[in-house]
């Protein structure tokens, strides 16, 4: 995009994050300018005859009428090359670490900082080779960018023809590492990073199904509620009902090779705990810490509310960048609704007619744009690859945490956002409150995409039926449990209050799960299945004892459930034979009791 | 841009074109050069400044608000200076023992404040790179907190408060008592209190600063005070003064910094005033839509920052309208604070005190903060076991008063004993200053009621170590 100059105009009002401008012409709705003498970076969004409007990325006082403002003739962009990886950015990209570094501990506004570090060199391996063909998206060549993620550059879009020239070696970013001539003769080099408008969706080939399942190690969601690679999720919960802790366990533990984490109007000290930990910790397979393989965006909730939209897009974008490549990508999004809320301000400021709670008509439009950004792809330029075999399919899954006014669901950006979105981990005041974490309500959860047969093909063949087996006895005891508030438990058939028992298991022992110890806070898809194996193995065995007439206190006083109460506990790598073991004691003390019994009475 | 700001401020000229007063605004034609959130004096018809800042400017006409009211200005006859610069406080170590109003003027009688520096109101919001994990456990001497909702240094905590319930001699007491143990000891690292009384009545903030003085911490504390019957609008600056000295403190003095905001539901209820005179589309009760960005420009500015002595820990008082917590002050106020201590009306009326409702509160970074090296290895599961036996109990006890007693097992009703005897040991501790060790101490106390397999919460190996059968 080629930059046009002498755009200028004049501020003639100001109000908050929203700038006046007169004589901006030539500027284009969405194009960037920079605003004042302190050039604020902000985004034209609405043009009426001479006069413009401004939405301000950074803070605004100081400003005054009459001060310049200059187009940049391009929209928001992203800078996307080698770099990204383990860094921390604010909305607009600029690098936190090295913004520390030249203003000290507080942010100062109008500071410009490249977004990717220019003078580092990155080892670059040629894949392509003199008189090759090359379209957009076909694999250049491969930078080793951290110890878990290989960086493949790709041929930025509207650039094709034969490579004349071929670079490889240590290079910088501003170092081209292939020249190419294009069909009208022209020679275009091509460098490591390129820029996109973070508002645009990067292409791809063709979207593909969702099949697989994002592994996040919370049993709740893995064997209740899966979200798939490529899918979207919501988490809509009232404050304290653990949004945050989940999306920072998916940061640890999902089983994707890139996670981007956007802070959007959040608290600082939980960006700082993130900051903290990621370089801490280590990936459950390699071994390799995971700041390696985490883009960081704060905009903590001080930082300048307008910016929260650029956030949100910039991670999107950043995260779309690394699908091209071929790589399994997770965006979470803490919290989407601070995002609505920025929108909504900016609308008032422009006096736009307020929609449902003040906010805009277009906000379910624009959530839905976002969340459609998500999706398993076919990536541009795959199979086309040479002399690189390789298969590049990547998707960008997205969770985004939701906070709702009140703890109530009926806030239009939930709303919203749960229409798009396939899947939906409701978080309830009333678990959180008895420290029943992950405080995912199973009844009004949900999950739309159907992996059963994924989960029946590559865990166990029985493995879907038992999760609806054990979804439904929580259902019958939500509807037991109305019957013992109104007349007690005296009321119900020692069946019934037999599922009492289960449902209790499967809620403390299967469902709960701790984000803090050590043992039990990842699980893998075998030991949730045991798990459950165990519990149901327990129920089925129970409710025939009970049909031959034993009593229910011989089967709840077996000492058995205390080794249930106890699975958690067990390590994840002697977790799967532990397991079976205590199944077959199960049915070997059921032998038992069921003998002994009709030793008795028959 | 400062430079550039300071010649101006040497050109001041005196507007007299003001064109409408409407409630806590000033509208003023024909300006030129004036900046966006810049600082102003309004010079009433008798010749007294008073201050303000620009809200808006469109065209040639600015809109100013004003922190000390609007009564008796006029159009004719007042005047209007820019001064070419946001407002700033003056700061300086020598504020610590001061008393002074909501906008940082001295009222004890004493000297005028001299500046060791003249800090933007607004602060600048931490980079979050630099920013230091709240790690360092606070021992408050209040079980209920430290036991099941401890708070870290750098932390936010506010105590969500109703009318008559006594939110503030809770936040006193922990003012008071309020320490940070290293390997055990005391430490002696040098603290601050920062108090921002917002709307408080009179009785109220002697009731604050007769606590400071009898606990002899009153010349390490900075009082700013607006009562009830100050102007309204004046709230609007009040926590900013205070946040603006409690950081000052921190990151230039290394002070350890408290700072105590009460009531913010007073700061809110301006906020909205202001927004009103504004006319701006309401939200959710009429309070403005920023509401949630404004609150967090303050809650935000507590922290820590690597590589600086000094921290800033805030703990923020409110009145829930009508004890509800989902009313627009409380909720938004939970979105952004790592956590809340909640008082309970019914804990207050059986006489318990402090009457803290365990269930709904909550602190993020309690488990940062806690366990070997911290407090002790058994605090977490410990907390934990509690919380799942007393929600229980709680819920028991709404069956029984339907039901009765006569179907309860006899688990039910080791539980049901529990949450009676947890709500009067632990958690109606009336003054006593508790440390970490007797919390600890007296929930194993009230957990060894149950036999050892009960708890499920707790690993085996500390059942063994700590259980007293």
């Amino acid at each position: 995009m080629e930059a046009i100059d002498n755009v200028t105009g004049t501020i003639n009002r100001i109000s908050g994050p929203v700038v006046g401008v007169s004589g901006l012409d030539g500027a284009r709705l969405h194009d960037m300018v920079l605003v004042g003498e302190a050039k604020l970076v902000g985004e034209v969004i609405r043009m009426s005859g001479q006069q413009a409007t401004i939405q301000v990325y950074e803070e605004t006082s100081g400003l005054k009428i009459g001060e310049p403002i200059t187009g940049t003739g391009h929209p928001l962009v992203a800078h996307l090359g080698p770099g990204l990886m383990g860094q921390i950015f604010d909305g607009l990209q600029r690098p936190l670490n090295k913004l520390a570094e030249i203003e000290g501990d507080f942010l100062r506004k109008g500071v410009t900082e490249d977004s990717l570090p220019k003078d580092k060199k990155w080892k670059f391996t040629a894949l392509v080779k003199e008189g090759d063909f090359i379209k957009p998206g076909n694999l250049l060549g491969e930078i080793p960018e951290t110890q878990s993620i290989t960086h493949r550059v790709l041929v930025p879009l509207q650039i094709s023809g034969r490579v004349v020239e071929v670079h490889a070696g240590d290079l910088t970013l501003a170092q081209p590492v292939a020249m190419i001539e294009d069909a009208t003769g022209k020679i275009i080099p091509i460098g490591m990073e390129h820029v996109w408008p973070v508002r645009s969706p990067r292409p791809y080939k063709r979207r593909l199904d969702l099949a697989e399942p994002l592994v996040t190690g919370k049993r709740v969601i893995d064997a209740f509620f899966p979200i798939p690679k490529g899918g979207s999720a919501i988490i809509p919960g009232g404050f304290g009902t653990g949004k945050t802790v989940i999306q920072q366990s998916l940061a640890r533990w999902a089983d994707v090779d890139v996670v981007v984490y956007v802070g959007c109007g959040e608290r600082g000290n939980e960006m700082a705990e993130v900051l903290m930990e990621l370089p801490e910790l280590e990936d459950r397979v390699k071994g390799i810490p995971l700041i390696n393989r985490t883009v960081l965006i704060a905009n903590t909730s001080n930082m300048p509310v307008a910016a929260r939209e650029a956030s949100i897009y910039l991670g999107i974008t950043i995260a779309e960048y690394y699908r091209d490549m071929g790589y399994d990508v997770l965006m979470l999004a803490d919290s989407t609704s601070r995002w609505g809320e920025a929108l909504r301000e900016v609308s008032g400021r422009l006096e736009e007619i307020p929609g449902e709670e003040g906010y805009p008509a277009y906000l379910s439009s624009r959530l839905a744009e976002f969340y459609e950004r998500a999706g398993h792809v076919d990536c541009l330029g795959n199979g086309e690859d040479k002399p690189y075999a390789g298969h590049r399919e990547g998707s960008v899954s997205l969770v985004g945490a939701v906070s709702p006014p009140g703890g109530d669901f009926s806030d239009p950006i939930t709303q919203s956002s749960m229409r798009i979105a396939g899947v939906f981990w409701a978080l309830d005041y009333e678990l959180s409150r008895k420290r029943h974490f992950p405080a995912i309500n199973w009844i009004k959860s949900f999950s739309l995409v159907d992996l059963s047969r994924w989960f029946g093909d590559m865990v166990e063949e029985d493995f879907p039926k038992l999760v609806q087996e054990a979804k439904s006895l929580l259902g019958r005891e939500n509807e037991l449990l109305q019957v013992v508030q109104l007349i007690g438990q005296d009321a119900l058939s020692d069946m019934e209050r037999e599922v009492l028992v289960i449902s209790k298991l499967l809620r403390e022992d299967f469902l709960q799960q701790s984000s803090i110890q050590d043992v039990d806070t990842y699980c893998s898809l075998e030991k949730s299945y045991w798990m459950l194996k165990v519990i149901l193995t327990y129920h089925q065995r129970a409710q025939s004892a009970l049909d031959k007439g034993i009593d229910l206190s011989e089967i709840t006083n077996l000492t058995v459930l205390q080794r249930i109460a106890r699975m958690k506990e067990i390590p994840l790598e002697k977790s799967v034979p532990e397991l079976k073991r205590l199944a077959g004691k199960i049915n070997d003390v059921f032998d038992s009791l069921v003998s002994n019994w009709e030793a008795e009475n028959v | 841009m400062s430079e550039r700001l300071m010649n101006t401020k040497l050109a001041t000229k005196e507007y007299r074109t003001l064109s409408q007063i409407k409630g806590p605004l000033v509208f003023v034609e024909r300006v030129a050069d004036v900046a966006y959130d810049e600082m102003v004096q309004i010079i009433d018809p008798d010749g007294h400044p008073r201050v303000g800042r620009v809200l808006e400017i469109s065209g040639d006409m600015a809109v100013i608000q004003m922190f000390l009211g609007t009564e008796g200005l006029d159009i004719s006859r007042t005047g209007v200076r820019f001064s070419g610069d946001v407002v700033r406080l003056k700061v300086s170590l020598s504020m610590l023992g001061r008393i002074l109003n909501g906008m940082g003027e001295p009222i004890d009688g004493g000297p005028a404040i001299v500046p060791e520096k003249m800090e933007d109101i607004n602060g600048s919001p931490i980079n979050p790179a630099v920013r230091n994990e709240p790690r360092e456990f606070i021992q408050t001497g209040i079980s209920t907190i430290d036991g099941l909702n401890s708070l870290a240094r750098g932390q936010k905590l506010p105590i969500f408060s109703g009318s008559g319930l006594p939110g503030n001699e809770l936040a006193a007491q922990i003012a008071s008592q309020a320490r940070v143990l290293t390997e055990g000891k005391d430490s002696d690292e040098p603290f601050a209190v920062v108090f921002a009384a917002i709307g408080i009545t009179h009785r109220e903030s002697s009731f604050f600063i007769e606590h400071f003085r009898s606990s002899g911490a009153l010349d390490r504390t900075i009082v700013f005070l607006n009562h009830a019957d100050d102007p309204t609008i004046e709230r609007i600056m009040t926590p900013r003064a205070a946040l603006t000295t409690a950081e000052y403190l921190a990151f230039t003095h290394d002070l350890h910094v408290l700072v105590i905001l009460t009531d913010m539901t007073n700061y809110c209820e301006a906020l909205r005033e202001l927004s009103v005179a504004r006319e701006e589309l309401p939200g959710r009760r009429g309070y403005p839509g920023y509401m949630y960005s404004d609150l967090a420009s303050l809650y935000e500015r507590a922290g820590r920052i690597k590589g600086k002595q000094g921290s800033v820990t805030q703990l923020i008082l409110l009145s829930m309208p009508d004890d509800d917590i989902t009313h627009p002050i409380p909720d938004l106020t939970g979105y952004i604070t790592e956590g809340q201590i909640v008082l309970g009306r019914i804990l207050n009326q059986k006489g318990v005190f402090p009457p803290v409702d365990v269930l709904p509160s909550l602190s993020r970074l309690m488990k940062e903060a806690i366990g070997e090296g911290h407090t002790r290895e058994d605090h977490q599961s410990l907390a934990d076991q509690i919380y799942s036996f007393y929600a229980e109990g709680r819920e028991l006890e709404k069956l029984v008063a339907i039901i009765g007693e006569t179907s309860l097992t006899e688990q039910d009703q080791r539980i049901l004993n529990f949450s009676k005897s947890f709500e009067q040991k632990f958690v109606n501790q009336g003054n006593e200053n508790r440390s970490i060790e007797q919390t600890l101490d007296l929930a194993w106390e009230l957990l060894s009621e149950f036999p050892k397999e009960s708890l499920k919460r707790i690993p085996e190996v500390l059942i063994e170590k700590y259980y007293k059968g």
